[in-house]
C-alpha cells in the first residue's frame, strides 16, 4: 500500500505560552497521524527554542543581551491574555496536568520524538545576536525565506502570530 | 510480541502521539493492544494506523472503553 504523505508547515512568530501550546499541539498531532511537519520559529518564537530555559544574558551585543534576558526562554513565556505578571502560565500548566492534557514541555518532547522538523529564522537570530549553539540541539537548520518556501512547497502553511 | 497501551486518560493530541511513538518502538509483526475511549480516539487511532500502513486486527468493546489491536507492518520513515 502506498503511504500518502501530507505536509504542514507552521510559522511560529509568537513567543506566548498559549500560542506555543497551539503550535506544538498542531505539530505533534499532525506528525502523529503521519504528516510531515516543519515548524519555523521567528522573532518571539525563538524564545521557545532557547537552550537556556530561564532568563539569561545571552547573545552578541549589549542590547541583544538585555533583550534576551527580558524575554527569557521557554520557562518565561507569557500568556497572551491574563498573564498577571507571569503567574498565569504556571497556573495554566497546573490545570493542564490536573485535566490530563499534555503540558507545553510534554508537547515539545513529543514533537521532537516524532521528528517534527524544528527550524529557526536566520534573520531574527541575527537581530537577537543568537547563534545555533544558543538553541536546543533538535533545531535542524537555521534558514531564510527561500528555504522555508522550498520546505513548505505543496503543503499547508499556518502562521501563529 | 504483544504490547499494551492505555490511552484512556489522554486527550488530543497525546492519544495519537503515544500510539505512534509506541508503534515506532516495537518490531514489525508485533501487536499493540490499545485501550482507548469512544469518540475521537476510536475514530482516528485505527484510521491513522491504517494510513501509516499498519493493520487493524480487531476492535472490541470493553465496558465503556475499546481495545484496538494493531499489527505493526511498516517502519516509520527515517528522520528528515
Amino acid at each position: 500500500m502506498a503511504i500518502e504523505t501530507k505536509k504542514l508547515s507552521i510559522i511560529c512568530f509568537s513567543g506566548d505560552f498559549d500560542k506555543a501550546v497551539a503550535a506544538f499541539t498542531l505539530a505533534s498531532g499532525a506528525a502523529a497521524v503521519n504528516w510531515d511537519v516543519n515548524v519555523f520559529f521567528t522573532f518571539w518564537g525563538l524564545n521557545i527554542l532557547k537552550k537556556k530555559q530561564g532568563r539569561r544574558f545571552i547573545g552578541k551585543g549589549l542590547l541583544a543581551r538585555l533583550f534576551n534576558f527580558l524575554m527569557g526562554g521557554s520557562h518565561n513565556l507569557p500568556l497572551s491574555r491574563l498573564n498577571f505578571g507571569g503567574i498565569s502560565p504556571g497556573l495554566m500548566t497546573k490545570m493542564m496536568k490536573k485535566r490530563n492534557v499534555a503540558t507545553l514541555q510534554e508537547l515539545i518532547e513529543s514533537a521532537k520524538q516524532l521528528n517534527v522538523k524544528l527550524i529557526a529564522c536566520e534573520m531574527a537570530m541575527h537581530i537577537l545576536g543568537l547563534t545555533r549553539a544558543d538553541l536546543v540541539d533538535e533545531v535542524k537548520e537555521v534558514i531564510g525565506v527561500p528555504t522555508f518556501l522550498e520546505y513548505s512547497k505543496n503543503g499547508q502553511i499556518i502562521f501563529i502570530s | 510480541m504483544k504490547y499494551n497501551l492505555d490511552v484512556t486518560k489522554e486527550h488530543c493530541p497525546m492519544t495519537f502521539v503515544k500510539v505512534k511513538v509506541k508503534l515506532s518502538q516495537i518490531a514489525i509483526g508485533d501487536i499493540l493492544d490499545v485501550l482507548l475511549c469512544n469518540g475521537e480516539p476510536l475514530e482516528n487511532v485505527p484510521r491513522s494506523a491504517e494510513e501509516q500502513g499498519h493493520r487493524i486486527l480487531e476492535t472490541r468493546k470493553d465496558g465503556e472503553h475499546f481495545h484496538v489491536m494493531i499489527e505493526k507492518r511498516v517502519e516509520p520513515p527515517k528522520e528528515n
